[in-house]
């Protein structure tokens, strides 16, 4: 859609006094500027939706089946949890520290930050990767090779009911498989906005991509904080 | 106001760029529009084909028409066609696309990209759902209940639930796009209390878009994975609750009622003004009313399971909540009849279906009071007094609405004015029609013929003749005004930017628009139903 | 097609003549505003229809009708509220010393068992004048148990107990019909009530088929299974003495206190980690998926029948006394 049709004066901005980062049916960069952020804000209010009924479930199921959710909790590999959580927290402030780069300027120290902030972003994958490659070998993905053996073994003072606890780990590989792909597809969105501050796209006066992306970035680590302690640190007072 | 161009080769958004890909690759709203017009007219038609073959079935006691297996794939598909790919998007994707820019004086949504984007995902879960049907279907109802559809059903549950599930992100994106833009690119001077009720009634469906249906989207991943992993989130067999899907299920489906109905009322609202010549009466009171209905719908969910095993005091509480989400709905009603009073009233399609729309509403909402009586519902519920109460809502008003507001806007929409006369007896057809089909399922509900059966007792076989001898007539109704808007699009009357003399911004903008909308971005300072300021047509347009 | 057409259902319990007495009300009141509304559009419609001379007169609107048109409608919404709620109340809450039924649904039949013993399968025999209590679970989907000349329905789930009573007053025949969508044979789900005078009614409890009372049966599988073992019927046992349990209060080792009712003593059979009794230690062990649903009920039974009966209950004409087992 050129803009050199049926654009006769009246309050449009003027046709070239503005960056080509305007798209047409805006009429300044402040209204698509807030119309990005708002937008980005209404989305993630959605995905606090979608988690939130996963959650709700999760909530119901540790009420119910207290003492199996325990001993699922105590059986994943709480180490790898906290660094994680260290890792993304990390990524959330090379994220911000980004922005703030966006914001005056400084292109080299965007780039730097981003690709910072993916190699954080894959470093949780990858130890994720690690501890579900472990509960595999435990014989603890349901649907797959599940078996509530082990853990019956080792807590005899908790009540265990097979099927309840693997209640725990469907929804523990549900919540952070999903958290997983929501941190791919940021891994995508900032291997974009990479790409973009490399070409130098980005200005004190336009970088609203790198607002929004940082965003969605740090709502997802957000979704991760909660996470953790609710199925790391359900009980890990000693029996 | 720009002046009546009459020439139909002027440049506006249908002839500006011909061929497939400018269609498919459409950044304009008003193409979108039109993409989603052909698309849920023709799931419309496919849901509608199910419903036929249903009553046709239902004409004898005995199940000789088709066998039991297929009758509960019928009903199970009506269902998710009609709800998913027609009434959940129909008005906001069609109407809402189309209008929300050119009412709040825009050039475009907020993120034209999105928009498109959202149609490719209704096309993919609607190319999903067809090859569901097609290649053995999916008989668990569309409520899905466990432990039934995940681990009894020998059908295409995962595919059916995928589908919808794609869907469903279509309806929150273009939810979302509406927010931002009603929030963001209003023209200068036009304020909140100067917008559309149309525009209030998509504010608020949007809300519930986008707060409600990333439940249901988690929910179908829950069952997609049971159902495919043989967990046991939701089977009691293997430690799960039957009960938790059914209120996860229930806390998206039924806010989805209201944004299935939400819509159509704004249709109606803008209807009843034009024909009356009178700004709408209670304007403050219709715009928070919607929100009211959209925040209190969220809080009703339970009283879907009224028998299902929940507690006793949770059932009284869920049974008043639903009964103050009436409240606004009667307050819409009586403030569209005041409306009315001492107005200049024109009978025009639109404004006969919005008639019909408010008497079937009425109906629909008043057995709604009956349904939130614990003591009946026990009584009711699971029959076919439900199915008529929900058809009544949906079929009486959401349609109704749809259809006056494509008879409303189609020379916006076309530039062409479709036959009135034509129009005025599909009208009647469908009301009638309708009526027959619907009214003999409230007796045959209160008699105890529960629903989803394909074999009944003898005993309830009038009411179900009458009924099926109505959804013939409904089907013509429905019928002609495909035929007559086709043949409009060429023979029909070449409109002008305003042949209703209506008020709002779209009619201010030559019919069909051009593609930026407007020539100059408009500067509003009146107030919104300005009838007092707007004269009349000096005849009633009628297409003979 | 016309034989036994009517548009009303039958009448023939208690419960049916509280809801029809709201539902004719409900129809009188929608009837009268749809009515209403229906005729005040038609006068406005032809009263002001546009005509040469005729110009709209623009009204904003009006807050005295505006709060007049809300408020009245939420306090009759308020009391019809009122009225469901009562009715409902009394719906759900089974009258003390009702007869038991066990109803077993799964695809597609109605399994039913009296408690002296008798099974039927799609039909159940009740004589008119008496409380009838069902207990009911589902072998497989949900399925809902309709009656509706009694006004009566409640969803039957897999995995636990729901509960629904009626009290019959007119002899006949009446529908039952499986009121949630449970696959293919879902309409082909139905049966038929039978209500009989007393006196029939004893002649076909006495016409026989009834092995023993369920309470009888339930005694002999305790014995089976080996419950006998811990739950003696005297101090020394690793499991509670279970005389007089049912119906009253538990008090369990995390410190809540549950009311032993039927679905206590189904859950403490099939999962008894879940309520450990205050005092013992948590070793019985499981018997999910080594009951089926009929034993269940015949133990539940069985267990009831170890609760004295309440003061005061007569014998009821009819029905044989619940079994005694001497502990």
């Amino acid at each position: 859609m050129s803009d050199s049709d049926s654009m006769a004066g009246g309050s449009l901005v003027a046709e070239h006094e503005h960056g080509p980062e305007l798209r047409h049916h805006f009429a300044t960069v402040e209204q698509q500027r807030e119309a990005s952020t708002l937008g980005m804000w209404l989305f993630l209010a959605t995905e606090i939706m979608f988690f939130g009924g996963l959650f709700c479930t999760y909530l119901i199921y540790r009420y119910w089946y207290y003492d199996e959710f325990a001993a699922g909790s105590r059986s994943i590999n709480i180490w790898m949890g906290a660094i994680n959580t260290g890792v993304l927290i990390c990524s959330s402030l090379t994220v911000a520290l980004s922005v703030r780069a966006a914001q005056t300027g400084k292109r080299k120290t965007l780039i730097v930050l981003l690709i910072l902030t993916l190699l954080f972003g894959v470093a949780f994958l990858g130890i994720k990767g690690v501890e579900w490659y472990q509960k595999f070998e435990e014989h603890h993905v349901p649907g797959l090779n599940f078996s509530a053996a082990d853990l019956i073994r080792d807590y005899p003072q908790l009540h265990i009911d097979p099927h309840h606890v693997q209640l725990y780990f469907s929804l523990y590989f549900a919540m952070t498989g999903l958290h997983a792909l929501h941190m791919v597809i940021g891994i995508g969105v900032f291997l974009f906005l990479l790409y973009e501050s490399w070409k130098g796209r980005y200005t004190p006066a336009y970088h609203t991509p790198i607002e929004i992306g940082g965003l969605y970035w740090h709502f997802v680590d957000i979704v991760w904080i909660y996470l953790f302690p609710l199925l790391y640190l359900i009980d890990r007072k000693p029996l | 106001m720009s002046s009546a161009a009459l020439n139909p080769e002027r440049p506006n958004y249908l002839n500006q760029e011909y061929g497939i890909r400018s269609w498919l690759l459409t950044v304009d709203h008003k193409r979108i529009a039109l993409l989603y017009l052909l698309s849920i007219t023709f799931f419309f038609f496919i849901g509608g084909f199910f419903a036929l073959l249903i009553r046709l079935e239902l004409l004898t006691p005995a199940g000789d028409l088709v066998q039991a297996d297929t009758y509960n794939k019928l009903f199970t598909m009506h269902g998710m066609v009609m709800i998913f790919f027609f009434l959940i998007p129909s008005i906001p994707a069609v109407l809402g696309n189309f209008l929300v820019p050119l009412m709040i004086g825009a050039k475009d949504l907020a993120f034209p990209k999105i928009n498109l984007l959202s149609w490719y995902l209704y096309i993919i879960g609607g190319v999903m759902m067809l090859h569901c049907i097609l290649t053995g279907g999916v008989d668990t109802g569309w409520t899905f209940y466990t432990p039934f559809s995940t681990a009894f059903s020998n059908t295409r549950v995962i595919e059916a639930g995928l589908a919808i599930f794609i869907a469903g992100f279509s309806s929150i994106l273009t939810g979302f796009n509406f927010v931002v833009t009603i929030h963001r690119m209003r023209a200068p001077g036009m304020t909140w209390t100067r917008l559309p009720l149309f525009i209030w009634a998509h504010y608020a469906t949007s809300i519930i878009q986008l707060l409600g249906t990333p439940v249901l989207a988690a929910t179908l991943v829950l069952v997609v994975l049971e159902r495919g992993l043989h967990l046991g989130i939701f089977d009691p067999a293997l430690g799960g609750d039957p009960l938790l899907f059914q209120h996860l299920f229930w806390f998206y489906s039924h806010p989805a009622v209201y944004i299935m109905i939400l819509p159509s009322m704004g249709v109606v609202t803008e209807v009843i003004a034009c024909f009356s010549r009178k700004r709408i009466f209670g304007y403050n009171f219709i715009a928070m009313s919607s929100i009211a209905i959209a925040v209190l719908g969220f809080l009703v969910w339970a009283h879907h399971m009224f028998v299902a095993g929940i507690s006793l005091y949770s059932a009284l509480v869920f049974s008043m909540l639903s009964y103050l989400v009436a409240v606004p709905s009667a307050i819409k009603v009586f403030n569209w009849t005041a409306t009315m009073y001492k107005g200049s009233i024109t009978f025009s399609t639109p404004m006969l279906y919005s008639f019909g729309f408010i008497g079937l509403f009425t109906m629909g909402g008043l057995t709604g009071l009956f349904l939130a009586a614990l003591g009946i519902d026990v009584h009711v519920t699971d029959t076919y007094f439900v199915v008529a109460h929900f058809h009544y809502i949906m079929v009486g008003g959401a349609v109704m609405g749809y259809m006056a507001g494509i008879h409303f806007w189609w020379p916006k929409i076309s530039g062409r004015m479709y036959p009135e006369a034509w129009g005025r007896l599909a009208a009647l057809i469908v009301f009638l029609g309708f009526n027959l089909t619907f009214f003999p399922q409230f007796v045959l509900g209160y008699m105890g013929m529960p629903r989803r059966y394909w074999q009944y007792p003898p005993e309830f076989q009038v009411l179900n003749v009458l009924s099926t001898a109505g959804s013939t007539i409904l089907a013509v109704g429905y019928l002609l005004p495909m035929i007559y808007f086709l043949w409009s699009m060429r023979y029909g009357k070449i409109a002008d930017a305003n042949p209703w003399h209506a008020a709002g911004l779209e009619w201010m903008t030559p019919s069909p628009p051009p593609t930026f909308n407007f020539d100059e971005t408009p500067v509003v300072t009146w107030e919104a139903y300005d009838y007092a300021n707007i004269p009349a047509p000096e005849e009633v347009p009628v297409e003979r | 097609m016309f034989e036994n057409f009517s548009m009303w259902p039958a009448r023939a319990s208690t419960t049916a003549g509280n809801v029809d007495a709201l539902f004719i009300f409900l129809v009188a009141l929608a009837s009268f505003m749809s009515l209403a509304i229906f005729i005040m559009i038609t006068v406005f419609a032809v009263r002001y229809r546009r005509r040469p001379g005729l110009e709209a007169e623009q009204i904003e609107g009006s807050h005295a009708l505006e709060i007049t048109w809300s408020v009245v409608p939420m306090f009759i919404f308020l009391f019809i509220f009122g009225w469901g709620a009562f009715i409902y109340f009394q719906e759900r809450t089974p009258p003390q010393g009702a007869a038991t039924v066990y109803v077993v649904a799964k695809q597609w039949m109605w399994k039913l068992q009296h408690e002296e013993g008798q099974r039927e399968i799609n039909e159940l025999h009740v004589p008119v004048g008496r409380d009838v209590k069902m207990i009911m679970t589902s072998q497989d989907v949900i399925h809902s148990f309709y009656v509706p000349a009694f006004r009566i329905k409640q969803d039957v789930l897999p995995g636990r107990y729901t509960t629904a009573w009626f009290h019959a007053t007119r002899p006949g025949t009446y529908h039952l019909f499986c009121a949630e969508y449970c696959g293919t044979q879902h309409s082909g789900m139905i049966g038929q009530v039978v209500v009989m005078e007393p006196a029939q009614y004893q002649a076909w409890l006495s016409g026989g088929g009834a092995t023993g009372s369920m309470a009888q049966n339930g005694a002999a599988i305790f014995q089976q299974l080996g419950c006998s073992t811990c739950h003696r019927f005297d101090t020394q046992g690793r499991g509670p003495n279970l005389t007089g349990v049912f119906g009253s209060k538990v008090q369990l080792e995390d410190g809540r206190t549950v009311v032993a009712d039927e679905e206590y003593v189904r859950e403490s059979i099939l999962s008894p980690a879940s309520k450990v009794v205050s005092g013992f230690k948590p070793i019985m062990p499981v018997f999910q998926g080594i009951v089926s649903e009929d034993q269940l009920n015949a133990l539940v039974a069985y267990v009831k029948s170890l609760s004295k009966p309440p003061a005061g209950a007569a014998a009821t004409p009819g029905m044989k006394p619940q079994a005694e087992m001497q502990p």
